[in-house]
């Protein structure tokens, strides 16, 4: 008998929620925006599919439409990585604690 | 060229720091780090698939191409954002991974062979629902978040949109959906990839149109959640674990967020979804109640108070944000302090159009973080406070969700403001809040109103101090 992969990843997947459920309840709460903007230049981790899709071609189908949609994900994915890692440590900066009483 | 072991281990590795990065924000002295982390793991599972295909040829030139246009766009951006303008740009951000997420899959459709699907018209089936569900809920992350993004930006009207039989198209909608993708399975006929894709943006459309304004932190969480579950689909049909562990870790996140923000307003998620507050046409007593005496002061009336008080809790909300008074409210609590006033800020979980957004624009303005409370660690303090200064705040103050049975907002926890010895309110005009309910404090004979811009108030208090 053997396991289908699909069942490891499933596996992988619930405990990864799980995990995502914990982790996200100890999030202070002033902190949800960049929660938000972080979650989501993570989530442009799809960039390896696109990525794939993208490197598929050699010098006779670099334009078939399967690579140009990869290429299009990639500059997507690419604006919200940059975008999203970087916005968020600029929020993260400002938040600062209180300076010595005077 | 490295094993497909070897590979699968460093996609874990990037899950796992993404794990970190958001286990950092637990505290704000540990989430730059974690946010660090986050570009670790990005960087490393980039950089292990590009050598993993191997190839670099003119496709990897145009690959460093894009990545360095999308790159600086997505710099520019966020180096040039401002802070009030988060919501929009969340929302701009999450329909992009959407349709980075319908476009993946395209490609997945179109030449599986090269992700070991199978091939055109012969893709294993289980790749084909993964696929397929991960271009569906792309665009519908899509099309979603592009609607709250032109309702959060102001270019189409935050009211919400309702027609009659709305609920039935969507239910109609999404049923046909999952025939759809029966349908493709055994046919294999692109035709219906390409339907599946259309009706999905509709939905996207019509799921998000009938919500109001004042919902859009429920919308913005649940779209975030969304896109997760878009990448976790992608992630299954690609065989990667960092996608998956990231989209279930995305997904379950949104998903919290969302819940929080229904608490925050005491209603179901349902509920928020099927509508706004606007449509339930709660047309409140707000009209058949005569016109009650409000007290007026101004600037000079509320210096006074507030240099006199020995405590000032601050409850900034949505106004303050489009008002950008928060520079302006620093400086306010800055002269209050060497006045020796005790100043402390209370945030309501819903203020602002997305979860936290008031705490970012008060960090942006130099406020300690530790100056800022929730609602629970704050709210019992207002008994013992001298002067509650509401800026830009309204429902969430309201003391009628806690005393009639009637109004659409009882059972939703508020700040108690009106316990406070008096109360500055900094409202344009006596206008009710989103929910359209008429707010009592305004007519209390502690609550001294301020009717003016947010902004304006604060600076002309400011010179009176």
């Amino acid at each position: 008998m053997e396991i289908d992969p699909f069942i490891f990843r499933l596996s992988i997947f619930i405990l990864s929620i799980f995990i995502g459920y914990y982790v996200v309840w100890s999030v202070t709460p002033s902190l949800h925006t960049p929660l938000m903007s972080v979650t989501n230049a993570i989530s442009s981790v799809i960039i390896v599919g696109a990525i794939i899709a993208a490197l598929a071609g050699d010098s006779v189908n670099l334009f078939d439409t399967a690579n140009v949609f990869g290429y299009l994900a990639i500059i997507l994915a690419a604006v919200n990585i940059f975008g999203g890692f970087l916005v968020t440590q600029r929020m993260l900066a400002m938040y600062k604690k209180k300076k010595d009483k005077k | 060229m490295i094993s497909a072991n070897l590979l699968a281990i460093f996609y874990l590795i990037s899950g796992v720091l993404f794990i970190l990065a958001l286990r950092g924000l637990s505290s704000p002295e540990t989430s730059r780090r974690g946010n660090l982390f986050g570009i670790i793991g990005m960087a490393i599972a980039i950089g292990v698939t590009i050598v993993s295909v191997g190839n670099f040829s003119t496709a990897f030139l145009y690959l460093l191409i894009l990545l360095i246009i999308g790159g600086s766009i997505g710099s520019f951006i966020a180096f040039k954002i401002p802070m009030t303008a988060m919501p929009e740009l969340v929302a701009g951000f999450h329909s992009l991974v959407g349709l980075a997420a319908v476009f993946v899959a395209i490609s997945a459709f179109l030449n599986p062979e090269v992700f070991n699907l199978g091939s055109p018209g012969d893709i294993k089936i289980a790749s084909l629902i993964e696929m397929s569900l991960g271009a569906a809920i792309g665009a519908i992350t899509f099309t979603g978040s592009i609607i709250a993004f032109l309702k959060l930006r102001g270019i189409m009207s935050g009211s919400p949109i309702t027609f009659l039989g709305q609920h039935y198209l969507n239910l109609i909608l999404g049923i046909s959906l999952i025939g759809l993708i029966i349908y493709l399975c055994k046919t294999q006929v692109d035709t219906w990839f390409w339907i599946i894709i259309a009706i999905s943006f509709l939905i996207g459309i019509l799921l998000i149109i009938p919500i109001g304004g004042a919902d859009m932190p429920v919308v913005i969480s649940m779209l975030n959640s969304y896109s997760g579950w878009a990448a976790a689909g992608i992630g299954f049909t690609l065989e990667n674990t960092a996608l998956i562990i990231t989209g279930a870790l995305v997904g379950s996140s949104g998903a919290i967020l969302s819940y929080i923000m229904c608490k925050g307003m005491n209603r179901s998620f349902f509920n928020v979804i099927l509508g706004g507050w606007g449509a339930t046409d709660q047309t409140s007593s707000s009209s058949s109640k005569e016109q009650k005496p409000v007290k007026n002061g101004n600037a000079d009336d509320a210096a006074f108070l507030m240099k006199n008080a020995s405590s000032v809790i601050i409850v900034p909300g949505y106004g303050m944000a489009v008002a950008q008074a928060q520079h302006a409210l620093r400086e306010m609590v800055d002269a209050l302090k060497k006045n020796g006033v005790k100043v402390s800020y209370a945030i309501h979980p819903v203020a602002g159009r997305m979860p936290g957004h008031m705490n970012v624009l008060l960090a942006e303005a130099n406020v300690p973080y530790d100056e800022v409370f929730e609602l629970e660690e704050i709210n019992n303090d207002f008994a013992n406070c001298d002067v509650a200064y509401v800026i830009g705040a309204n429902d969430v103050t309201n003391p009628i969700a806690k005393s009639d049975p009637q109004s659409p907002i009882y059972g939703m926890p508020v700040l108690d403001v009106e316990k406070s010895k008096s109360v500055l309110f900094v409202k344009r005009s006596l206008s009710p809040g989103y929910a359209g309910i008429d707010n009592d404090l305004f007519y209390r004979d502690n609550t001294l109103m301020l009717f003016a811009d947010a902004k304006k108030m604060t600076e002309e208090i400011v010179k009176s101090l």
